[in-house]
C-alpha cells in the first residue's frame, strides 16, 4: 500500500504509517499461521482417529520390525550371499525398467517439450495441445497406468516400463520446455538465415544449447524412477520390488531373505544417486571450462 | 603460418572425425541396449500373452453397463437388475419400458429390431435378418432355427445351455433360469441408487424438486435429502470416495509440512556456516543421505508393520523420506545466505533468535516455500500409490477395484479423481507459489 506523503509530513508520521502496515502485516501473517496450524491439527487428529494404530503405540512398535529382521540376518548371515544372488536378476529388472523407461520417456519429453515451446514449435497451433497432454501424463500416477497394463498385459515389467515412461515424458516435457524458453535465439536465427529448415535448426541451433540441461534433469529423473521401478513392483510389477513383497509374504523366518533385498535395494540407490550426482557435476564442470 | 592453418585443420578434422564417431556410436549403443532388453523383458512373449479380450472388456465395461432381465424358471418371478447385481434391482413399479410384462408373457425389446420373449417355457428370440430362433426349455433344451444349415456362430448351444449372442445384447437359457442383457452407454446409477425417489429424475425436475418441490423426506429438506442420497449411494459409495481422496490429500499434506517442520532445524545443523562443529555437521548430513538413500518403499513397509493401515502411516513414511531431501536441500540454501543481513540485524543489538527470524529466514523462505509446494503437488502421486501399500486412502480403492476385474467403471471413476486431485494441487501449489514469493 504505497502512500505518497508530502514532503512536509514529520517523521512521526512516517514512523506512525510504517508501524501500522508492519502491524497489519504481522497480523495477516499471525492469521495465516493459525489457520494453517488449525488445519495441521485437524488434519493430524483425523488421520491419527481413521489409523489402525494410533502415533504413541506405533512409535512404540517401530523398531520391532527392523530389530526381527536384523537378528535374523544376523543368525542367518552365511545365507545373504545366496539369498543376494537369487535376486540379483530381480536387481538388474528393476534397473532396466528404470533406465529404459528413463530414455523413453526423455526422449519422448523432448518431443513435447519442442512441440509445446513458443517460438521453437514446428507448429504453433498445436502448443496448447503438447502441453496440456503433458501435463496429463503428467498427473497420472503411474500405479494407475501400471495397474491397468497389468490386468491386460500380465504382470511383469514391461507395464512397469509404460507407466513410469509415460509419467517421465510428462515431467520432463514440463523441465525440457522450461529449457527450451531460455534458449538464445540467434544461432537458430542464423541458421534460418542461411536457409536451414526446422529439423536443422533445431538440431544445430537448440540442441547444442539444451543439451547438458537436458541430460542433467535425465538423470535426476533416473534416480527418481529407480525408486518407482523398486515401488512399482511391490504392487505386482516385476523386478526386486515384487522379490521384496514376496519374501514380506512369507513373513518370520524368512526375514533374512527381506533383509539381503533390502541391502541390496539401498546399495543400489546409493549407488545410482553417486554416479548421477559425479555425472552431472562433471557436465556442469565441462560447461564452465569451455 | 600454412604449417600453423595445417594443424589447425588437422585438429578440426579430428575433432569432427571424433564427433561423428560419438554420434554413431551413440544411437548404435542405444539400439543394442535396446535390442538386450527387448529380449530381456521377453516382448515378443508379451505380445503373444497379452489378454487383448481384457482390454476389449475394460474400455467397454468402463463406458458402458447392462440391464439384465433373468427370470427364474421354476417360481416364473422375473427381476430386472444393473450388472446383475442385487443390490441394484429395480422395483416392480419402475421396470424400464423396454421391458414389457403382459401375464405370464415377457417381452423384452433390444437394440436394431431385436426382441426376447419369454413365455412360459417357450423362449423365443426375434432376429430381424435371420428370423425368430425358438427354445423349448426341457430336458434337454430345444433348439428350433428359422433356417436350415448349421448353428450359426452366434448361437452357442448345448442339451443343458443356449447362448445367443449379438451387438444388440446376450440371451442365455439353462434350465433355472433365462437371462437377457441390453448395454447401455455411461455409467448405471451414478448419481441415486434404485433405492433413492431421486433415481430417474431429470436434472430439471431435481432442480424443481430441490427448490420448492415437496418434502420427499419427512425430516429432512429436500437438497439434504439429494446429497445424502447421493453421497450414500449403495453402488457407487461417493461418501466414502471422497472421504478416501481426502485422506490422500491428508497424507501428503501431513507428510509434507511435517517433514519441513523436522529438517528446518537439522538443516541449521548441517549448514557451514551456522554450525562451527565439522563433526556435527557430517553427522547431520549422513543422516539426512541415510534417510533418502533407504527408500520410501522400505520405509512404507516397516512404518506399516508398526502403524498398520490408515493413513497416519502413510502420512509417516512421506515424512521420513521428505525429511532427508528437505534436510539437504534447505541446509544448501542456508550455506548460501548472504552473511550482511545478518551482520546487519546483528549491528541493532539483535539477539540469536532474532537473528535468525529476520537475518536468515526472510532471506531462505522463498525458496523453501518453492521447494515446499513443489513436493506437496509430486506427494500427492506418491501418496496414492503409498496408500495401495499402508492400506489407505484412494489407493486402496483402487487396487480394489482393479483387483476384482469386474468393476472397471470405478476404476475409471477413481482414476479419473485422482487425475483432479493432482491437477488441482498442482493449481493450488502453483498459486500459492505466486502469491507467497513473486507477490512480496
Amino acid at each position: 500500500m504505497p502512500t505518497v506523503l508530502p514532503a512536509s509530513a514529520r517523521t512521526v508520521d512516517i514512523r506512525e504509517e510504517y508501524l501500522s502496515l508492519n502491524r497489519r502485516k504481522r497480523m495477516y501473517g499471525g492469521i495465516l499461521l493459525i489457520v494453517f496450524l488449525a488445519m495441521f491439527v485437524s488434519g493430524f487428529r483425523i488421520a491419527e482417529h481413521r489409523n489402525a494404530a494410533s502415533l504413541s503405540e506405533g512409535f512404540s512398535r517401530i523398531l520391532d520390525f527392523p530389530r526381527d529382521l536384523v537378528t535374523e540376518a544376523w543368525g542367518n548371515a552365511a545365507n545373504l550371499p545366496a539369498h543376494a544372488a537369487r535376486a540379483f536378476p530381480a536387481l538388474v529388472e528393476t534397473v532396466n525398467i528404470a533406465l529404459v523407461s528413463t530414455i523413453l520417456g526423455c526422449i519422448l519429453g523432448t518431443l513435447l517439450a519442442l512441440a509445446g515451446t513458443r517460438g521453437l514449435a514446428r507448429w504453433p497451433r498445436l502448443i496448447p495441445l503438447a502441453r496440456r497432454s503433458a501435463d496429463v501424463c503428467r498427473a497420472v500416477p503411474e500405479i494407475v497406468i501400471a495397474l491397468v497394463l497389468i490386468f491386460i498385459l500380465g504382470g511383469g515389467p514391461v507395464p512397469a516400463m509404460i507407466a513410469i515412461a509415460i509419467h517421465t515424458a510428462g515431467a520432463q516435457g514440463k523441465l525440457f520446455s522450461e529449457v527450451n524458453e531460455n534458449v538464445d535465439m540467434k544461432p537458430v536465427e542464423g541458421l534460418a538465415s542461411v536457409g536451414a529448415n526446422w529439423w536443422q535448426r533445431t538440431w544445430l541451433g537448440v540442441f547444442p544449447q539444451v543439451m547438458p540441461n537436458y541430460l542433467s534433469y535425465s538423470l535426476l529423473r533416473l534416480e527418481i524412477n529407480i525408486r518407482a521401478s523398486a515401488i512399482l513392483g511391490f504392487v505386482g510389477a516385476g523386478g526386486i520390488g515384487y522379490e521384496l513383497r514376496n519374501a514380506m509374504t512369507f513373513g518370520q523366518g524368512k526375514f533374512d531373505q527381506a533383509a539381503a533385498i533390502f541391502l541390496m535395494l539401498f546399495a543400489t540407490i546409493v549407488l545410482v544417486d553417486q554416479l548421477s550426482s559425479w555425472m552431472r557435476n562433471s557436465l556442469t564442470r565441462g560447461r564452465g571450462a569451455q | 603460418m600454412t604449417a600453423i592453418a595445417e594443424d589447425a585443420r588437422k585438429l578440426a578434422l579430428g575433432a569432427m572425425r571424433r564427433k561423428r564417431a560419438m554420434a554413431l556410436a551413440a544411437p548404435v549403443l542405444l539400439m543394442a541396449y535396446f535390442a538386450y532388453v527387448f529380449v530381456a523383458f521377453d516382448v515378443s512373449g508379451l505380445v503373444q500373452r497379452a489378454k487383448m479380450d481384457n482390454a476389449v472388456i475394460l474400455l467397454s465395461d468402463a463406458v458402458s453397463y447392462k440391464i439384465h432381465a433373468t427370470r427364474d424358471n421354476r417360481s416364473d418371478a422375473l427381476a430386472v437388475s444393473v450388472e446383475g447385481s442385487r443390490r441394484a434391482t429395480y422395483p416392480e413399479d419402475r421396470i424400464p419400458d423396454w421391458i414389457r410384462q403382459d401375464g405370464d408373457r415377457t417381452l423384452i425389446e433390444l437394440t436394431d429390431g431385436h426382441s426376447v420373449t419369454y413365455d412360459g417355457p417357450r423362449i423365443s428370440y426375434d432376429h430381424p435378418d435371420y428370423g425368430p430362433i425358438r427354445i423349448t426349455i426341457g430336458n434337454p433344451i430345444l433348439l428350433d432355427l428359422p433356417q436350415p444349415g448349421p448353428v450359426p456362430d452366434f448361437i452357442n448351444a448345448s442339451d443343458a445351455r443356449v447362448v445367443v449372442t449379438t451387438d444388440a445384447g446376450r440371451l442365455t437359457v439353462t434350465r433355472t433360469r433365462t437371462d437377457t442383457f441390453r448395454y447401455f452407454w455411461g455409467w448405471e446409477l451414478f448419481f441415486f441408487d434404485l433405492q433413492s425417489p431421486f433415481h430417474g429424475m431429470s436434472a430439471g425436475t431435481l432442480a424443481a424438486t430441490v427448490a420448492g418441490g415437496e418434502r420427499l423426506h419427512a425430516d429432512r429438506p429436500n437438497w439434504q435429502a439429494v446429497l445424502h442420497d447421493f453421497l450414500n449411494n449403495s453402488i457407487w459409495r461417493h461418501g466414502d470416495v471422497f472421504f478416501a481422496i481426502g485422506e490422500t490429500a491428508l497424507m501428503a499434506f501431513l507428510g509434507t509440512f511435517g517433514a519441513a517442520a523436522i529438517a528446518l532445524p537439522l538443516a541449521f545443523l548441517a549448514a557451514q556456516n551456522f554450525t562451527p562443529s565439522r563433526w556435527l555437521r557430517f553427522a547431520v548430513r549422513r543422516v539426512f543421505d541415510f534417510v533418502r538413500g533407504v527408500d520410501a518403499l522400505i520405509f512404507t513397509i516397516i512404518l506399516s508393520r508398526a502403524f498398520g493401515p490408515g493413513p497416519m502411516t502413510g502420512a509417516l513414511a512421506i515424512l521420513i523420506t521428505d525429511s532427508g531431501s528437505f534436510g539437504k536441500l534447505f541446509s544448501e540454501a542456508l550455506e548460501n545466505t548472504d552473511q550482511k543481513q545478518i551482520e546487519g540485524v546483528q549491528s541493532t543489538g539483535a539477539n540469536a533468535l532474532q537473528r535468525y527470524r529476520f537475518g536468515v529466514i526472510p532471506q531462505v523462505m522463498p525458496l523453501l516455500l518453492s521447494q515446499l509446494l513443489y513436493f506437496l503437488e509430486s506427494n500427492t502421486r506418491s501418496a496414492t500409490i503409498i496408500g495401495a501399500i499402508v492400506g489407505g486412502g484412494i489407493g486402496l480403492m483402487l487396487t480394489q477395484a482393479i483387483q476384482t476385474t469386474a468393476d472397471w467403471e470405478k476404476v475409471t471413476y477413481y482414476m479419473v479423481l485422482i487425475v483432479l486431485l493432482v491437477i488441482a494441487m498442482d493449481a493450488l501449489s502453483g498459486w500459492l507459489r505466486r502469491r507467497l514469493i513473486k507477490g512480496d
